[in-house]
């Protein structure tokens, strides 16, 4: 069985600030790690491997440094990494990312059974990129999956759906997004880590992607939406303050909620 | 349609623009200054750029004829046969929009039976419901769903399309979305229209404590998800004058890949979506002794009990229990937070909290900010007194 991996190198802090005097921002990208709902959809898949063999292909669209979490992936048991690189493809939302991952895959020439994504990303965190592949490759996706097994031409997946908890099965090829309660994932051996960093990483850029039509999906051009403009949050809510003795704050907050009516003395007739 | 340019000429490689961008577009290869896919196009550097060597341009690209598309149209949703209450929410707001722009209110519904919730429909502000219905829709399934309701929408050339951001939403709009090659922005917190029929959907983005707002300025329908609890349904009309119609439906369409082996349908109480007062415990509170306080009050105030991130991230309680941009959208009519800082993804998950308490050390902590009833103080000194005047004064909630 052949997998592909969506994974995403996403920043390690969350801590983006802007000044909003200057309207500039606080930089957080000092430091990135793998997106932690991707290693989840990782651990799904080497758990097939482990269990009945599997080939599994890792693939991100990023900037050359996202190789980290490629290489990350590769140390954990993928057997082989894509890179999706070019400034070709800066400003892109949801629908050119998808898009050029999915011109990534039409560029490795090998069709997958299985196509995996995490949940979604942690800056991002819009869970839109997977049902978006699955829709441009036309196969059914389950998003949310919890569990998973291996049949000859389908998976039989459970996930969860609002309050349903659902059972189904579905034919092959077709895309999962995993649930971050699926397992919890493994941690690289320091020796595979060392060996890995050595391993060649496939890059694709632009020039690869031989359909003409490309460059009407990718990038800004390929970006249905756009940033309008960004700002810190303003809130128009009139405070009231509570400070000083504790005793006296606690009076207040009593005082508060009989006013509000959102308690009532009980009374004694 | 635009894009940032950098002019090699003008450039001093004073590496400002490095510096300042929050997203680590920029990069200086071999002595020039190159933009990667990184690049937001929020136009920063632009504006950080000491010799003004780097502008954004707008390009001609190809648009829409917008003038062709009319409505403001809701994606209903059902669970079995009846609606979810997102749907009755989303028509309060699509209401709005559409009289800033002169549109009707459309609705979609699609399920085995949704006749009913039709007319519910009606009464909640849509002029024109139309219905997939068929045995086969009774349980969302990705393939056919998205393609029907594609196939529905080319036809109906909606101008805007809301859709609920529950876990069946949120698989189906991306969906849908790609199928109709159109822009779709998640978990909206806020939506206006211009006069140009462009929506503003406006999130908190990039992961940081900013909002933004987005625009789809060149394709038709713009799409936003939005969740449960961010909006609310306008008051019900009595004899409501709006039309129902059936779609067509082909039946090459209802062939799904996906085969439903067994569906267990879950009562939805282990969740604070529905709580009317809720005790939300932060990091501040995080240890056994404030957990306790906490637990006691809300014992007292008849409250349930949730949490930010972190402390799920522990493993306090299940993510049902996390308030906040990943976890869930809360309108309780009190909503009390104790040692919660009020990041923006806390805040977008309880803004719209009828009465807010906050309590923290910080009188500068953005929770403050939200809350209508800011405490400034020691959590552990202000709970057991609270606990103590509450018991002592025999209040009923
Ligand atoms: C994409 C994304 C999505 C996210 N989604 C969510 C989400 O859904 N929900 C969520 O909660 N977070 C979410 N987060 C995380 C969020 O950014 C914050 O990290 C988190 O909300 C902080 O939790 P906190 O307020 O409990 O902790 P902190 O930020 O550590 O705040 C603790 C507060 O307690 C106060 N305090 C300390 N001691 C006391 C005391 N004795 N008495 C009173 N006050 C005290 C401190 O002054 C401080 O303000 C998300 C982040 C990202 C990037
Ligand atoms: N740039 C990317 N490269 C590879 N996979 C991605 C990328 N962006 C998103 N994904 C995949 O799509 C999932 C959902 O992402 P998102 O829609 O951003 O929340 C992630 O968990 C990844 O599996």
């Amino acid at each position: 069985m052949k997998i592909i991996v969506f994974i995403k190198q996403v920043p390690a802090t969350q801590d983006v600030k802007i000044d909003p005097k200057t309207g500039s921002l606080m930089r957080w990208a000092a430091s990135t790690k793998m997106n932690p709902f991707d290693l989840v959809a990782l651990e799904a898949a080497l758990r097939l491997k482990d269990s009945e063999g599997a080939h599994i292909t890792v693939i991100t669209m990023g900037p050359p440094q996202a190789k980290a979490v490629l290489i990350e992936a590769l140390a954990l048991g993928a057997d082989d990494a894509v890179l999706i690189s070019d400034k070709a493809f800066a400003g892109a939302d949801v629908l050119a990312t998808s898009h050029t991952l999915v011109y990534g895959i039409q560029c490795l020439k090998s069709p997958f059974d299985l196509y995996l994504c995490g949940q979604q990303t942690t800056d991002g965190d819009t869970a839109q990129v997977g049902p978006s592949i699955a829709a441009l490759l036309n196969i059914p996706h389950v998003s949310f999956v919890k569990q998973l097994s291996n049949e000859r031409n389908t998976v039989i997946v459970q996930s969860v759906s609002n309050d349903d908890h659902i059972l189904a099965q579905v034919k092959k090829p077709c895309l999962l997004t995993i649930d971050k309660d699926f397992a919890q994932a493994r941690y690289p051996s320091y020796w595979r880590l060392k060996e890995t960093q050595a391993l060649p990483i496939k890059t694709l850029t632009f020039s690869d992607m031989k359909d003409p039509d490309t460059i009407n999906h990718i990038g800004q051009a390929g970006s249905p939406t756009s940033v309008l403009r960004i700002f810190p949050p303003q809130h128009s809510v009139v405070s009231k303050r509570l400070d000083g003795n504790t005793q006296d704050i606690v009076s207040g907050l009593v005082n508060y909620l009989k006013e509000e009516h959102l308690i009532e003395r009980i009374s004694h007739e | 349609m635009s894009k940032i340019v950098i002019n090699h000429d003008i450039c001093t490689l004073c590496e400002v623009c490095i510096q300042s961008c929050p997203f680590n577009a920029m990069e200086n290869l071999n002595g020039k200054i190159e933009i990667n896919s990184n690049c937001k196009v929020c136009s920063i550097c632009v504006k950080n750029c000491p010799e003004v060597a780097i502008s954004k341009v707008e390009e001609a690209l190809f648009s829409v004829d917008k003038s062709l598309y009319k409505g403001v149209l809701v994606i209903g949703e059902m669970r079995q046969n009846e609606l979810h209450p997102v749907t009755l929410e989303l028509l309060g707001k699509a209401k709005e929009l559409a009289k800033k722009i002169n549109h009707p209110v459309l609705c979609l519904l699609y399920g085995e039976n949704p006749f009913d919730a039709a007319h519910l429909c009606l009464s909640y502000g849509a002029d024109s419901v139309y219905l997939l219905t068929h045995r086969e829709l009774k349980f969302f399934r990705s393939d056919i769903s998205a393609t029907l309701i594609s196939e529905a929408l080319s036809n109906l050339k909606p101008s805007v399309v809301l859709i609920g951001a529950t876990s069946i939403g949120r698989s189906l709009a991306p969906r849908i979305a790609a199928t109709l090659k159109t822009g779709l922005t998640a978990d909206c917190t806020h939506l206006d229209i211009k006069a140009d029929t462009d929506l503003i959907q406006r999130r908190p983005a990039f992961g940081g404590n900013i909002m933004a707002d987005i625009l789809t300025t060149r394709h038709r329908p713009q799409m936003a998800s939005v969740r449960y609890k961010v909006f609310n349904p306008i008051s019900e009309i009595k004899h409501p004058k709006g039309t129902i119609k059936n779609l067509p439906i082909s039946t090459a369409h209802l062939l799904s890949s996906i085969n439903l082996l067994q569906i267990h349908h879950q009562s939805i109480t282990d969740s604070i979506t529905e709580a009317k007062r809720i005790i939300v415990a932060g990091v501040g509170v995080s240890d056994s002794e404030g957990l306790k306080l906490i637990h006691e009050l809300a014992d007292l105030l008849q409250a349930s009990v949730a949490y930010t991130r972190p402390l799920i991230e522990k493993g306090l309680a299940s993510y049902t229990h996390q308030i906040g941009l990943s976890g869930r959208t809360v309108q309780p009519e009190l909503l009390i937070t104790v040692g919660v800082s009020g990041s923006i993804q806390f805040i977008a998950g309880m803004e719209h909290s009828e009465h807010i308490i906050a309590i923290n050390t910080d009188p500068n902590a953005d929770i403050m900010k939200v809350a209508h009833m800011g405490v400034v103080g020691n959590a552990y000194d202000i709970l057991p007194q609270w606990i103590d005047a509450l018991k002592e004064g025999a209040y009923r909630v």
